[in-house]
């Protein structure tokens, strides 16, 4: 249950903007842990006749996923949350490694209006997370800006072999709430 | 602390790959890596230095890949306990051409051998089949290995998992090369994809 906290949000489209990039950039393969952020996104993927939706037990086996994947021929794009960063860490060495294309969007927790303390920790050390780990970071704070963010992001990670993650802000989601 | 009749990692792979064909073999991060490299290099071996617990789902980005080819990884009861999630996402999936073999000696070899869940309570063959891979399968013998070598050619009937007892004697160390790129861009090349 998500409460928008923009007008413009209340029926966002916002994720199928994101479908429609990776469309057009042949992403084969989407990995991802469940996750209301992205309900909207899966649901389109999984409804779709060239993209195969895998659910992990856990974020980090998205990446080896993502490996072989390219390995074979496919791109692919990890969906998770912030706090699934961190399950990703030592995995994402294999990213600089053995150099492959790596897009993964992450929806932000413990920020913006947060309600959950226990989100609050990852959230604010995904970014410095992954730019330790070599990854650069993208944000898309308002659905206005997803097209172009999802655009460059998938230019420079499927051209340019850059790692990159798109953080879709907590602001752009809506805060989380829990009502009794 | 070892058992006897074990079978020898060694025989084991190279009974694995001895009439490989269009196989992709992946080795697990430890001597599962090595055993690939002394039955012969290949331009379809992917050797695995890190990324520990990441084996089985590099086979399985790849069986999704490559639907028509037979994907195989080899990994140790080490590496294949730090990534039993992914039997559960294998199991979801079903990729029929992808095969696990599993090199159980029940002990980190790697590591000054201290023992492995396995060696008391862990059954990889059952959990692989409760997360509903079919065809899984605990190998003891030579016969069961040939049987198994024939299995996964058979890319319409998998996944196929081994859990294969193998003795816990260390063995020459027989190093493939490290670097990650050119190992994935000869499987690539081999598999027909042009550099970026």
């Amino acid at each position: 249950m998500h409460a928008r906290t923009d007008a413009a949000d209340t029926a966002p489209n916002w994720p199928d903007d994101i479908f429609a990039t990776l469309q057009r950039y042949d992403v084969r393969q989407v990995p991802y842990v469940p996750d209301a952020g992205h309900s909207k996104l899966i649901q389109r993927v999984l409804g779709s006749s060239n993209m195969r939706g895998i659910p992990l037990t856990t974020e980090e086996e998205g990446v080896a996923l993502l490996a072989g994947a390219w390995t074979g021929g496919h791109r692919g794009v990890l969906l998770m949350q912030s706090s699934g960063v961190g399950n990703c860490i030592n995995m994402l060495s294999l990213i600089p490694i053995l150099r492959f294309p790596f897009l993964t969007l992450v929806t932000m927790r413990g920020e913006w209006g947060e309600f959950n303390p226990w989100q609050v920790p990852m959230g604010s050390t995904t970014q410095g997370v992954f730019e330790l780990s070599g990854v650069k970071v993208l944000r898309a704070s308002n659905a206005a800006e997803v097209p172009a963010v999802m655009e460059a992001a998938a230019a420079q990670a499927y051209n340019a072999l850059t790692p990159t993650a798109v953080l879709l802000s907590q602001r752009l989601i809506g805060a989380k709430v829990f009502t009794k | 602390m070892s058992k006897a009749n074990l079978l020898d990692r060694r025989q084991v792979v190279s009974t694995l790959l001895a009439n490989r064909k269009d196989v992709v073999a992946i080795g697990g991060l430890g001597a599962s890596t090595n055993d690939i490299t002394a039955a012969g290099d290949h331009a379809r071996n992917f050797y695995l230095w890190g990324g520990m617990g990441g084996a089985a789902m590099i086979g399985l980005g790849l069986a999704l890949a490559q639907p028509q080819l037979p994907v195989l990884v080899i990994t140790g009861d080490g590496e294949m306990l730090m990534g039993l999630g992914s039997l559960a996402t294998i199991g979801l999936q079903k990729p029929s051409n992808l095969s696990i073999a599993v090199l159980d000696n029940e002990a980190y070899g790697e590591t000054g051998g201290q023992t492995s869940h396995t060696s008391a309570a862990a059954d990889l063959v059952g959990v692989a089949k409760a997360c509903g891979i079919a065809d899984a399968r605990a190998i003891s013998t030579m016969a069961e290995v040939e049987a198994f070598a024939k299995a996964i050619h058979d890319v319409a009937a998998g996944p196929h998992f081994a859990n294969v007892k193998i003795d816990s004697a260390s063995v020459e160390r027989i190093l493939p090369t490290r670097d990650g790129t050119y190992i994935v861009n000869r499987i690539r090349g081999d598999l027909g994809f042009q550099p970026i």
